[in-house]
Protein backbone atom coordinates (compact mmCIF):
# COMPACT_ATOMS: atom_id res chain seq x y z
CA UNK A 1 0.00 0.00 0.00
CA UNK A 2 1.76 3.12 -1.20
CA UNK A 3 1.11 6.31 -3.23
CA UNK A 4 -2.59 6.09 -3.97
CA UNK A 5 -3.68 5.01 -0.53
CA UNK A 6 -6.36 6.59 1.61
CA UNK A 7 -5.74 6.05 5.30
CA UNK A 8 -7.64 7.04 8.39
CA UNK A 9 -7.54 6.05 12.03
CA UNK A 10 -10.52 5.80 14.32
CA UNK A 11 -10.53 5.42 18.08
CA UNK A 12 -13.09 3.20 19.78
CA UNK A 13 -13.82 3.37 23.51
CA UNK A 14 -14.69 0.19 25.39
CA UNK A 15 -18.14 0.21 26.99
CA UNK A 16 -19.26 3.30 25.05
CA UNK A 17 -22.55 1.94 23.70
CA UNK A 18 -23.79 5.46 23.05
CA UNK A 19 -21.34 5.94 20.20
CA UNK A 20 -21.18 2.32 19.14
CA UNK A 21 -21.54 1.97 15.39
CA UNK A 22 -20.30 5.45 14.53
CA UNK A 23 -16.93 4.30 13.26
CA UNK A 24 -18.46 1.75 10.88
CA UNK A 25 -20.95 4.34 9.66
CA UNK A 26 -18.12 6.76 8.94
CA UNK A 27 -16.15 4.05 7.16
CA UNK A 28 -19.18 3.27 5.02
CA UNK A 29 -19.56 6.95 4.17
CA UNK A 30 -15.91 7.19 3.08
CA UNK A 31 -16.20 4.10 0.90
CA UNK A 32 -19.29 5.57 -0.72
CA UNK A 33 -17.40 8.78 -1.54
CA UNK A 34 -14.59 6.75 -3.03
CA UNK A 35 -17.16 5.01 -5.19
CA UNK A 36 -16.72 1.41 -4.01
CA UNK A 37 -19.40 -0.90 -5.40
CA UNK A 38 -22.44 -1.30 -3.15
CA UNK A 39 -22.17 -5.07 -2.39
CA UNK A 40 -18.52 -4.62 -1.32
CA UNK A 41 -19.43 -1.68 0.90
CA UNK A 42 -22.02 -3.85 2.60
CA UNK A 43 -19.48 -6.60 3.36
CA UNK A 44 -16.92 -4.14 4.68
CA UNK A 45 -19.53 -2.27 6.72
CA UNK A 46 -20.72 -5.48 8.38
CA UNK A 47 -17.15 -6.58 9.17
CA UNK A 48 -16.29 -3.11 10.50
CA UNK A 49 -19.41 -3.02 12.64
CA UNK A 50 -18.75 -6.44 14.20
CA UNK A 51 -15.14 -5.49 14.90
CA UNK A 52 -16.18 -2.17 16.41
CA UNK A 53 -18.81 -3.86 18.58
CA UNK A 54 -16.28 -6.41 19.84
CA UNK A 55 -14.15 -3.55 21.15
CA UNK A 56 -17.14 -1.77 22.71
CA UNK A 57 -18.35 -4.98 24.38
CA UNK A 58 -15.14 -6.57 25.61
CA UNK A 59 -12.11 -4.27 25.41
CA UNK A 60 -10.89 -1.17 27.29
CA UNK A 61 -10.07 0.74 24.16
CA UNK A 62 -9.20 0.10 20.58
CA UNK A 63 -8.30 1.47 17.20
CA UNK A 64 -9.57 0.85 13.69
CA UNK A 65 -7.30 1.80 10.79
CA UNK A 66 -8.92 2.01 7.39
CA UNK A 67 -6.79 1.85 4.26
CA UNK A 68 -8.13 1.98 0.72
CA UNK A 69 -6.33 1.54 -2.59
CA UNK A 70 -7.87 0.91 -6.01
CA UNK A 71 -7.24 -2.81 -5.38
CA UNK A 72 -8.13 -3.42 -1.77
CA UNK A 73 -9.89 -2.21 1.36
CA UNK A 74 -8.09 -3.10 4.54
CA UNK A 75 -9.08 -2.76 8.18
CA UNK A 76 -6.56 -3.16 10.97
CA UNK A 77 -8.33 -3.48 14.27
CA UNK A 78 -6.46 -3.61 17.54
CA UNK A 79 -7.63 -3.41 21.11
CA UNK A 80 -6.32 -3.27 24.64
CA UNK A 81 -8.38 -5.77 26.57
CA UNK A 82 -8.77 -9.26 27.96
CA UNK A 83 -7.80 -11.05 24.76
CA UNK A 84 -9.25 -14.36 23.61
CA UNK A 85 -8.22 -17.60 25.29
CA UNK A 86 -9.27 -20.05 22.62
CA UNK A 87 -9.44 -18.47 19.18
CA UNK A 88 -10.60 -21.66 17.50
CA UNK A 89 -13.58 -21.80 19.82
CA UNK A 90 -14.30 -18.09 19.39
CA UNK A 91 -14.44 -18.55 15.63
CA UNK A 92 -17.32 -21.04 15.93
CA UNK A 93 -20.78 -19.69 15.19
CA UNK A 94 -22.87 -19.35 18.31
CA UNK A 95 -19.95 -19.44 20.73
CA UNK A 96 -20.00 -16.42 23.00
CA UNK A 97 -18.63 -15.26 26.31
CA UNK A 98 -21.12 -12.40 26.50
CA UNK A 99 -22.92 -11.83 29.79
CA UNK A 100 -26.66 -12.44 30.14
CA UNK A 101 -27.12 -8.68 30.27
CA UNK A 102 -25.43 -8.15 26.91
CA UNK A 103 -27.37 -10.96 25.30
CA UNK A 104 -30.59 -9.43 26.55
CA UNK A 105 -29.56 -6.28 24.68
CA UNK A 106 -29.19 -8.34 21.54
CA UNK A 107 -25.41 -8.51 21.58
CA UNK A 108 -23.07 -11.43 21.96
CA UNK A 109 -24.92 -13.92 19.79
CA UNK A 110 -21.57 -15.48 19.02
CA UNK A 111 -21.77 -14.40 15.41
CA UNK A 112 -19.24 -11.57 15.50
CA UNK A 113 -15.93 -13.12 14.49
CA UNK A 114 -17.41 -15.76 12.14
CA UNK A 115 -19.39 -12.98 10.50
CA UNK A 116 -16.24 -10.90 9.94
CA UNK A 117 -14.52 -13.89 8.41
CA UNK A 118 -17.50 -14.63 6.19
CA UNK A 119 -17.46 -11.10 4.78
CA UNK A 120 -13.69 -10.80 4.31
CA UNK A 121 -11.47 -12.08 1.49
CA UNK A 122 -8.60 -12.34 3.94
CA UNK A 123 -8.95 -12.47 7.69
CA UNK A 124 -6.33 -12.89 10.38
CA UNK A 125 -6.68 -12.80 14.10
CA UNK A 126 -4.04 -12.71 16.84
CA UNK A 127 -4.68 -12.44 20.52
CA UNK A 128 -2.77 -12.41 23.76
CA UNK A 129 -4.66 -13.11 26.97
CA UNK A 130 -4.58 -10.09 29.27
CA UNK A 131 -3.23 -7.81 26.55
CA UNK A 132 -5.56 -7.62 23.61
CA UNK A 133 -6.58 -8.73 20.16
CA UNK A 134 -5.68 -7.63 16.65
CA UNK A 135 -7.60 -8.31 13.45
CA UNK A 136 -6.55 -7.91 9.84
CA UNK A 137 -9.48 -7.74 7.47
CA UNK A 138 -9.18 -7.36 3.72
CA UNK A 139 -11.73 -7.15 0.96
CA UNK A 140 -10.49 -7.19 -2.63
CA UNK A 141 -11.98 -4.64 -5.00
CA UNK B 1 -28.41 8.64 -12.32
CA UNK B 2 -30.64 10.05 -15.02
CA UNK B 3 -33.65 11.88 -13.77
CA UNK B 4 -35.69 13.68 -16.28
CA UNK B 5 -37.50 16.19 -14.18
CA UNK B 6 -38.04 15.59 -10.50
CA UNK B 7 -41.17 16.04 -8.47
CA UNK B 8 -40.14 19.49 -7.33
CA UNK B 9 -40.06 22.78 -9.15
CA UNK B 10 -38.37 25.96 -7.95
CA UNK B 11 -39.82 29.23 -9.20
CA UNK B 12 -36.85 31.59 -9.59
CA UNK B 13 -38.99 34.71 -9.59
CA UNK B 14 -40.41 33.85 -6.18
CA UNK B 15 -37.23 32.43 -4.65
CA UNK B 16 -35.66 34.87 -2.19
CA UNK B 17 -32.61 32.70 -1.53
CA UNK B 18 -33.46 32.50 2.19
CA UNK B 19 -31.87 29.01 2.41
CA UNK B 20 -34.70 27.47 4.43
CA UNK B 21 -34.99 24.66 1.87
CA UNK B 22 -31.24 24.17 1.76
CA UNK B 23 -31.03 23.77 5.52
CA UNK B 24 -33.92 21.35 5.83
CA UNK B 25 -32.99 19.06 2.91
CA UNK B 26 -32.03 15.68 4.37
CA UNK B 27 -29.80 14.67 1.47
CA UNK B 28 -28.08 18.03 0.95
CA UNK B 29 -29.58 18.29 -2.53
CA UNK B 30 -30.07 22.06 -2.58
CA UNK B 31 -27.52 24.83 -3.17
CA UNK B 32 -28.09 28.55 -3.30
CA UNK B 33 -26.17 30.10 -6.18
CA UNK B 34 -26.51 33.71 -7.20
CA UNK B 35 -29.21 34.17 -4.59
CA UNK B 36 -31.46 31.43 -5.99
CA UNK B 37 -32.04 27.88 -4.82
CA UNK B 38 -30.94 25.12 -7.16
CA UNK B 39 -31.86 21.46 -6.93
CA UNK B 40 -29.23 18.75 -7.47
CA UNK B 41 -31.64 16.22 -8.89
CA UNK B 42 -29.43 13.18 -8.58
CA UNK B 43 -29.55 13.59 -4.79
CA UNK B 44 -33.21 14.56 -4.40
CA UNK B 45 -35.40 11.90 -2.82
CA UNK B 46 -38.72 13.73 -3.36
CA UNK B 47 -39.48 13.98 0.35
CA UNK B 48 -41.12 17.39 0.00
CA UNK B 49 -39.48 18.92 3.09
CA UNK B 50 -38.45 21.94 0.98
CA UNK B 51 -42.06 22.51 -0.06
CA UNK B 52 -43.13 22.55 3.58
CA UNK B 53 -40.60 25.17 4.69
CA UNK B 54 -40.53 27.58 1.74
CA UNK B 55 -42.14 30.81 2.95
CA UNK B 56 -42.26 32.66 -0.38
CA UNK B 57 -43.77 29.44 -1.83
CA UNK B 58 -41.21 29.23 -4.57
CA UNK B 59 -40.93 25.45 -4.20
CA UNK B 60 -43.89 23.51 -5.47
CA UNK B 61 -44.65 19.93 -6.46
CA UNK B 62 -44.95 18.97 -10.11
CA UNK B 63 -48.52 17.74 -10.47
CA UNK B 64 -51.10 17.14 -13.13
CA UNK B 65 -54.01 19.53 -13.32
CA UNK B 66 -57.64 18.68 -13.71
CA UNK B 67 -57.71 20.25 -17.17
CA UNK B 68 -55.18 17.75 -18.52
CA UNK B 69 -57.71 14.98 -18.04
CA UNK B 70 -59.83 16.10 -20.97
CA UNK B 71 -57.67 14.06 -23.32
CA UNK B 72 -59.28 10.86 -22.04
CA UNK B 73 -62.74 9.49 -22.92
CA UNK B 74 -63.23 8.02 -19.47
CA UNK B 75 -61.62 9.27 -16.27
CA UNK B 76 -61.08 7.14 -13.20
CA UNK B 77 -59.95 8.51 -9.82
CA UNK B 78 -57.95 6.09 -7.67
CA UNK B 79 -58.59 7.08 -4.07
CA UNK B 80 -55.74 6.26 -1.73
CA UNK B 81 -56.94 5.38 1.80
CA UNK B 82 -55.63 8.67 3.23
CA UNK B 83 -58.33 10.67 1.47
CA UNK B 84 -60.98 9.31 3.85
CA UNK B 85 -59.34 11.11 6.75
CA UNK B 86 -59.46 14.52 5.10
CA UNK B 87 -63.07 15.67 5.34
CA UNK B 88 -64.24 15.24 8.92
CA UNK B 89 -66.78 12.88 10.53
CA UNK B 90 -69.72 13.81 8.29
CA UNK B 91 -68.01 12.45 5.19
CA UNK B 92 -68.19 8.67 4.88
CA UNK B 93 -65.85 6.98 2.39
CA UNK B 94 -68.84 6.29 0.12
CA UNK B 95 -69.80 9.93 0.17
CA UNK B 96 -66.27 11.08 -0.63
CA UNK B 97 -66.16 8.73 -3.62
CA UNK B 98 -69.54 10.04 -4.77
CA UNK B 99 -68.29 13.64 -4.46
CA UNK B 100 -65.28 12.77 -6.62
CA UNK B 101 -67.66 11.50 -9.26
CA UNK B 102 -69.54 14.79 -9.12
CA UNK B 103 -66.24 16.67 -9.39
CA UNK B 104 -65.56 15.50 -12.92
CA UNK B 105 -64.38 11.91 -12.66
CA UNK B 106 -66.52 9.34 -14.42
CA UNK B 107 -65.74 6.86 -11.71
CA UNK B 108 -63.99 6.93 -8.31
CA UNK B 109 -62.45 3.67 -7.16
CA UNK B 110 -61.63 2.72 -3.59
CA UNK B 111 -58.23 1.08 -3.11
CA UNK B 112 -58.51 -0.37 0.41
CA UNK B 113 -59.33 -3.91 -0.73
CA UNK B 114 -56.28 -3.92 -3.00
CA UNK B 115 -54.15 -2.60 -0.12
CA UNK B 116 -55.35 -5.50 2.03
CA UNK B 117 -54.57 -7.96 -0.77
CA UNK B 118 -51.03 -6.57 -0.94
CA UNK B 119 -50.68 -6.98 2.85
CA UNK B 120 -51.58 -10.63 2.35
CA UNK B 121 -49.11 -10.85 -0.55
CA UNK B 122 -46.32 -9.58 1.71
CA UNK B 123 -47.00 -12.44 4.14
CA UNK B 124 -47.23 -14.92 1.28
CA UNK B 125 -43.94 -13.78 -0.25
CA UNK B 126 -42.13 -13.97 3.10
CA UNK B 127 -43.40 -17.52 3.68
CA UNK B 128 -42.54 -18.78 0.21
CA UNK B 129 -39.21 -17.12 -0.58
CA UNK B 130 -35.74 -17.67 0.82
CA UNK B 131 -32.80 -15.30 0.84
CA UNK B 132 -31.52 -12.62 3.18
CA UNK B 133 -33.68 -10.84 5.74
CA UNK B 134 -35.11 -8.46 6.74
CA UNK B 135 -36.90 -7.45 3.56
CA UNK B 136 -37.69 -3.78 3.19
CA UNK B 137 -41.03 -2.32 2.18
CA UNK B 138 -41.23 -0.63 -1.18
CA UNK B 139 -44.43 1.41 -1.07
CA UNK B 140 -43.00 4.76 -0.02
CA UNK B 141 -41.24 6.09 -3.16
CA UNK B 142 -39.17 8.45 -1.03
CA UNK B 143 -37.79 5.51 0.94
CA UNK B 144 -36.87 3.82 -2.34
CA UNK B 145 -35.12 6.96 -3.55
CA UNK B 146 -33.32 7.22 -0.21
CA UNK B 147 -32.12 3.63 -0.61
CA UNK B 148 -30.90 4.33 -4.15
CA UNK B 149 -29.10 7.49 -3.12
CA UNK B 150 -27.78 6.61 0.34
CA UNK B 151 -28.09 2.84 0.88
CA UNK B 152 -27.56 1.18 -2.51
CA UNK B 153 -26.16 -1.84 -0.64
CA UNK B 154 -29.72 -2.59 0.50
CA UNK B 155 -31.41 -2.66 -2.90
CA UNK B 156 -31.40 -6.46 -2.92
CA UNK B 157 -33.47 -6.42 0.27
CA UNK B 158 -36.34 -4.41 -1.20
CA UNK B 159 -39.36 -6.71 -1.42
CA UNK B 160 -40.36 -7.22 -5.10
CA UNK B 161 -44.06 -6.53 -4.69
CA UNK B 162 -46.20 -4.26 -6.81
CA UNK B 163 -47.88 -1.28 -5.16
CA UNK B 164 -51.66 -1.33 -4.64
CA UNK B 165 -52.19 1.59 -6.99
CA UNK B 166 -50.41 -0.20 -9.86
CA UNK B 167 -52.31 -3.47 -9.31
CA UNK B 168 -55.62 -1.66 -9.03
CA UNK B 169 -54.96 0.53 -12.08
CA UNK B 170 -54.16 -2.57 -14.13
CA UNK B 171 -57.39 -4.29 -13.05
CA UNK B 172 -59.59 -1.23 -13.43
CA UNK B 173 -58.28 -0.43 -16.91
CA UNK B 174 -59.00 -3.96 -18.12
CA UNK B 175 -62.45 -4.08 -16.56
CA UNK B 176 -63.51 -0.64 -17.81
CA UNK B 177 -62.23 -1.25 -21.34
CA UNK B 178 -64.29 -4.43 -21.45
CA UNK B 179 -67.44 -3.01 -19.88
CA UNK B 180 -67.45 0.22 -21.86
CA UNK B 181 -66.05 -1.24 -25.07
CA UNK B 182 -63.27 1.37 -25.17
CA UNK B 183 -59.62 1.02 -26.18
CA UNK B 184 -57.48 0.75 -23.03
CA UNK B 185 -55.55 3.93 -23.84
CA UNK B 186 -58.73 6.04 -23.90
CA UNK B 187 -59.17 5.39 -20.19
CA UNK B 188 -57.36 7.85 -17.93
CA UNK B 189 -56.50 6.55 -14.50
CA UNK B 190 -55.58 9.29 -12.09
CA UNK B 191 -54.13 8.74 -8.66
CA UNK B 192 -55.08 11.16 -5.92
CA UNK B 193 -51.79 11.56 -4.15
CA UNK B 194 -50.88 12.57 -0.60
CA UNK B 195 -47.24 13.38 -1.43
CA UNK B 196 -44.83 14.46 -4.19
CA UNK B 197 -43.03 11.11 -3.99
CA UNK B 198 -46.05 9.15 -5.16
CA UNK B 199 -46.65 11.79 -7.78
CA UNK B 200 -43.27 11.12 -9.30
CA UNK B 201 -43.80 7.38 -9.03
CA UNK B 202 -46.51 7.77 -11.64
CA UNK B 203 -44.73 10.11 -14.08
CA UNK B 204 -42.92 8.58 -16.98
CA UNK B 205 -39.17 8.65 -16.64
CA UNK B 206 -36.29 7.09 -18.52
CA UNK B 207 -34.94 3.94 -16.95
CA UNK B 208 -38.15 3.29 -15.06
CA UNK B 209 -40.89 0.89 -15.92
CA UNK B 210 -44.04 2.50 -17.18
CA UNK B 211 -46.75 3.07 -14.63
CA UNK B 212 -50.29 1.77 -15.13
CA UNK B 213 -51.45 5.11 -13.79
CA UNK B 214 -51.74 8.02 -16.23
CA UNK B 215 -51.33 10.93 -13.87
CA UNK B 216 -51.55 12.19 -10.33
CA UNK B 217 -53.40 15.04 -8.72
CA UNK B 218 -52.52 16.36 -5.28
CA UNK B 219 -55.28 15.79 -2.74
CA UNK B 220 -54.72 19.40 -1.65
CA UNK B 221 -55.56 20.51 -5.21
CA UNK B 222 -58.97 18.82 -5.30
CA UNK B 223 -59.74 19.41 -1.63
CA UNK B 224 -61.92 22.49 -2.08
CA UNK B 225 -63.94 21.08 -4.96
CA UNK B 226 -64.65 17.81 -3.14
CA UNK B 227 -65.47 19.59 0.10
CA UNK B 228 -68.02 21.80 -1.66
CA UNK B 229 -69.69 18.82 -3.34
CA UNK B 230 -69.95 16.64 -0.23
CA UNK B 231 -73.34 18.05 0.90
CA UNK B 232 -75.00 17.10 -2.38
CA UNK B 233 -73.12 13.82 -2.90
CA UNK B 234 -74.98 10.68 -1.88
CA UNK B 235 -73.05 7.57 -0.99
CA UNK B 236 -74.74 5.05 -3.23
CA UNK B 237 -74.58 2.41 -0.47
CA UNK B 238 -74.93 -0.69 -2.61
CA UNK B 239 -72.88 -1.09 -5.76
CA UNK B 240 -69.55 -0.18 -4.19
CA UNK B 241 -67.33 -2.88 -2.69
CA UNK B 242 -66.91 -2.73 1.06
CA UNK B 243 -64.11 -0.63 2.53
CA UNK B 244 -61.41 -2.86 4.01
CA UNK B 245 -60.25 -2.18 7.56
CA UNK B 246 -56.76 -3.58 6.93
CA UNK B 247 -56.57 -1.53 3.75
CA UNK B 248 -57.53 1.62 5.63
CA UNK B 249 -54.61 1.02 7.99
CA UNK B 250 -52.35 1.74 5.01
CA UNK B 251 -53.11 5.42 5.65
CA UNK B 252 -51.24 5.22 8.95
CA UNK B 253 -48.77 2.60 10.20
CA UNK B 254 -48.98 -1.17 10.30
CA UNK B 255 -51.15 -1.74 7.22
CA UNK B 256 -48.47 -3.60 5.32
CA UNK B 257 -47.57 -5.76 8.28
CA UNK B 258 -51.15 -6.57 9.31
CA UNK B 259 -50.75 -10.30 8.59
CA UNK B 260 -47.25 -10.73 10.04
CA UNK B 261 -46.48 -11.92 13.58
CA UNK B 262 -45.38 -8.97 15.77
CA UNK B 263 -42.00 -10.50 16.64
CA UNK B 264 -40.91 -10.55 13.00
CA UNK B 265 -41.95 -7.11 11.87
CA UNK B 266 -41.13 -3.46 12.45
CA UNK B 267 -42.95 -0.28 11.46
CA UNK B 268 -40.77 2.80 11.24
CA UNK B 269 -41.84 6.31 10.28
CA UNK B 270 -40.05 9.62 9.87
CA UNK B 271 -37.03 10.22 7.72
CA UNK B 272 -34.42 10.26 10.53
CA UNK B 273 -35.84 7.07 12.01
CA UNK B 274 -35.86 5.40 8.62
CA UNK B 275 -32.21 6.38 8.13
CA UNK B 276 -31.35 4.91 11.52
CA UNK B 277 -33.07 1.61 10.83
CA UNK B 278 -31.50 1.34 7.36
CA UNK B 279 -28.08 1.88 8.92
CA UNK B 280 -28.81 -0.90 11.40
CA UNK B 281 -29.90 -3.24 8.62
CA UNK B 282 -26.75 -2.37 6.73
CA UNK B 283 -24.60 -3.38 9.68
CA UNK B 284 -26.43 -6.67 9.93
CA UNK B 285 -27.99 -5.75 13.27
CA UNK B 286 -31.62 -6.80 12.74
CA UNK B 287 -31.24 -10.53 12.73
CA UNK B 288 -34.67 -11.76 13.80
CA UNK B 289 -36.77 -9.30 11.82
CA UNK B 290 -38.42 -10.55 8.62
CA UNK B 291 -39.95 -7.34 7.30
CA UNK B 292 -39.68 -3.62 7.93
CA UNK B 293 -42.42 -1.22 6.90
CA UNK B 294 -40.88 2.18 6.25
CA UNK B 295 -42.42 5.61 5.78
CA UNK B 296 -40.55 8.89 5.40
CA UNK B 297 -43.51 10.92 6.64
CA UNK B 298 -43.64 11.07 10.44
CA UNK B 299 -46.98 9.30 10.89
CA UNK B 300 -47.19 7.39 7.65
CA UNK B 301 -49.04 8.55 4.54
CA UNK B 302 -51.60 10.45 6.61
CA UNK B 303 -48.92 13.11 7.16
CA UNK B 304 -48.04 13.51 3.48
CA UNK B 305 -47.14 17.05 2.42
CA UNK B 306 -49.98 17.38 -0.13
CA UNK B 307 -52.76 16.81 2.40
CA UNK B 308 -54.92 19.41 4.09
CA UNK B 309 -56.21 17.97 7.38
CA UNK B 310 -54.00 17.93 10.48
CA UNK B 311 -52.34 14.47 10.40
CA UNK B 312 -53.40 13.54 13.94
CA UNK B 313 -56.99 14.52 13.31
CA UNK B 314 -56.89 12.60 10.03
CA UNK B 315 -55.49 9.52 11.74
CA UNK B 316 -58.22 9.72 14.37
CA UNK B 317 -60.81 9.88 11.63
CA UNK B 318 -59.32 6.82 9.88
CA UNK B 319 -59.33 4.87 13.16
CA UNK B 320 -62.94 5.90 13.71
CA UNK B 321 -63.97 4.54 10.30
CA UNK B 322 -62.09 1.31 10.99
CA UNK B 323 -63.88 0.98 14.33
CA UNK B 324 -67.24 1.10 12.63
CA UNK B 325 -66.49 -1.62 10.08
CA UNK B 326 -67.76 -5.08 11.00
CA UNK B 327 -65.83 -8.34 10.69
CA UNK B 328 -64.51 -8.91 7.19
CA UNK B 329 -63.81 -12.55 6.45
CA UNK B 330 -61.87 -12.48 3.19
CA UNK B 331 -59.41 -15.35 3.73
CA UNK B 332 -60.46 -17.22 0.58
CA UNK B 333 -60.22 -14.19 -1.70
CA UNK B 334 -56.86 -13.19 -0.26
CA UNK B 335 -55.46 -16.71 -0.59
CA UNK B 336 -56.57 -16.81 -4.22
CA UNK B 337 -54.94 -13.45 -4.91
CA UNK B 338 -51.67 -14.67 -3.39
CA UNK B 339 -51.70 -17.99 -5.23
CA UNK B 340 -52.03 -16.25 -8.59
CA UNK B 341 -48.69 -14.59 -7.85
CA UNK B 342 -49.48 -11.55 -9.98
CA UNK B 343 -48.37 -9.25 -7.21
CA UNK B 344 -44.68 -9.59 -8.07
CA UNK B 345 -42.87 -6.59 -9.54
CA UNK B 346 -39.36 -5.70 -10.54
CA UNK B 347 -38.70 -2.33 -8.99
CA UNK B 348 -35.74 -1.69 -11.26
CA UNK B 349 -33.79 0.32 -8.71
CA UNK B 350 -30.40 1.56 -9.77
CA UNK B 351 -27.39 1.39 -7.51
CA UNK B 352 -25.30 4.14 -9.06
CA UNK B 353 -24.00 6.04 -6.07
CA UNK B 354 -24.27 9.78 -6.61
CA UNK B 355 -22.06 10.15 -3.53
CA UNK B 356 -18.91 9.03 -5.35
CA UNK B 357 -16.37 11.83 -5.85
CA UNK B 358 -15.09 10.25 -9.07
CA UNK B 359 -15.99 7.27 -11.21
CA UNK B 360 -12.39 6.08 -11.03
CA UNK B 361 -11.44 4.72 -7.60
CA UNK B 362 -7.84 5.93 -7.87
CA UNK B 363 -8.92 9.45 -8.70
CA UNK B 364 -11.62 9.34 -6.03
CA UNK B 365 -8.93 8.47 -3.47
CA UNK B 366 -6.89 11.56 -4.40
CA UNK B 367 -10.05 13.63 -4.25
CA UNK B 368 -11.03 12.38 -0.82
CA UNK B 369 -7.55 13.27 0.44
CA UNK B 370 -7.97 16.75 -0.99
CA UNK B 371 -11.39 16.83 0.66
CA UNK B 372 -9.75 16.19 4.02
CA UNK B 373 -7.26 19.02 3.37
CA UNK B 374 -10.07 21.44 2.56
CA UNK B 375 -11.97 20.38 5.66
CA UNK B 376 -8.96 21.50 7.69
CA UNK B 377 -9.10 24.94 6.05
CA UNK B 378 -12.81 25.78 6.25
CA UNK B 379 -14.24 27.09 9.54
CA UNK B 380 -16.65 24.14 10.08
CA UNK B 381 -19.37 26.34 11.53
CA UNK B 382 -21.86 25.50 8.74
CA UNK B 383 -22.95 29.12 8.26
CA UNK B 384 -24.31 28.43 4.78
CA UNK B 385 -23.17 31.77 3.35
CA UNK B 386 -21.37 29.95 0.53
CA UNK B 387 -24.67 28.46 -0.59
CA UNK B 388 -23.95 24.93 0.63
CA UNK B 389 -25.74 23.47 3.66
CA UNK B 390 -22.57 22.51 5.54
CA UNK B 391 -18.81 23.02 5.39
CA UNK B 392 -18.49 19.34 4.51
CA UNK B 393 -20.91 19.70 1.59
CA UNK B 394 -19.02 22.83 0.50
CA UNK B 395 -15.68 20.99 0.62
CA UNK B 396 -17.22 18.26 -1.54
CA UNK B 397 -18.51 20.85 -4.01
CA UNK B 398 -14.98 22.32 -4.26
CA UNK B 399 -13.45 18.90 -4.89
CA UNK B 400 -16.09 18.24 -7.53
CA UNK B 401 -15.25 21.65 -9.02
CA UNK B 402 -18.79 22.86 -8.53
CA UNK B 403 -17.70 25.62 -6.14
CA UNK B 404 -14.59 27.70 -5.58
CA UNK B 405 -12.70 27.85 -2.29
CA UNK B 406 -13.19 31.63 -2.25
CA UNK B 407 -16.98 31.20 -2.22
CA UNK B 408 -16.40 30.66 1.50
CA UNK B 409 -16.45 34.12 3.09
CA UNK B 410 -13.87 33.05 5.66
CA UNK B 411 -11.47 31.82 3.01
CA UNK B 412 -11.97 35.00 0.99
CA UNK B 413 -11.45 37.11 4.11
CA UNK B 414 -8.19 35.43 5.05
CA UNK B 415 -6.92 35.91 1.50
CA UNK B 416 -7.87 39.54 1.67
CA UNK B 417 -6.09 39.88 5.00
CA UNK B 418 -2.95 38.30 3.58
CA UNK B 419 -3.06 40.75 0.67
CA UNK B 420 -3.65 43.66 3.05
CA UNK B 421 -0.66 42.66 5.15
CA UNK B 422 1.50 42.43 2.03
CA UNK B 423 0.52 45.98 1.08
CA UNK B 424 1.17 47.22 4.61
CA UNK B 425 4.61 45.62 4.50
CA UNK B 426 5.42 47.23 1.17
CA UNK B 427 4.28 50.64 2.38
CA UNK B 428 6.27 50.26 5.61
CA UNK B 429 9.39 49.32 3.67
CA UNK B 430 8.94 52.28 1.32
CA UNK B 431 8.63 54.62 4.28
CA UNK B 432 11.85 53.15 5.54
Amino acid sequence: MNGGTFRREFEVTGGDFYNAGRVSTEIKEILRQIGIAAPKIRRIAIAAYEAEMNIVMYARSGMVILQVTPEIVRLDVSDVGPGIENIELAMQEGYSTASEEMRALGFGAGMGLPNIKKNADRFEIRSEVGKGTTLEIEVNL
Amino acid sequence: MTRNGGSIRIDEARCTGDMACMRVCPTEAIRVRGGKARLLESRCIDCGECIRVCRPRAVSPVTNSFAELSRFDYRVALASPVIYGQFGPAASPERILAALEKAGFDCAVDSTQTCEAVSAAIGHYLRTSGGPRPLISCFCPTVLRLIEVRYPELIELVIPIESPKEILAREVRKAKARDLNLPEDRIGIIYLTPCPGKMLDVLERPGRRRSNVNGAIAISDIYRTVRSLLPIARGSGGGRPQISAVGLTWATLGGQTAFLPPEHRLEVAGLRNVERILTDIEMGKLRDVEYVELHTCPDGCVSGSLLVENPYVARGRILEIIGRLGPQPRERELAEFCEKGEYLADRNLSAQAPGALDLDVGRAISKIRRLEDIQQLVPNINCGACGAPSCTAFAEDVVREEAHLNDCVFMALSQLRAKHNQVVDVVREAKG
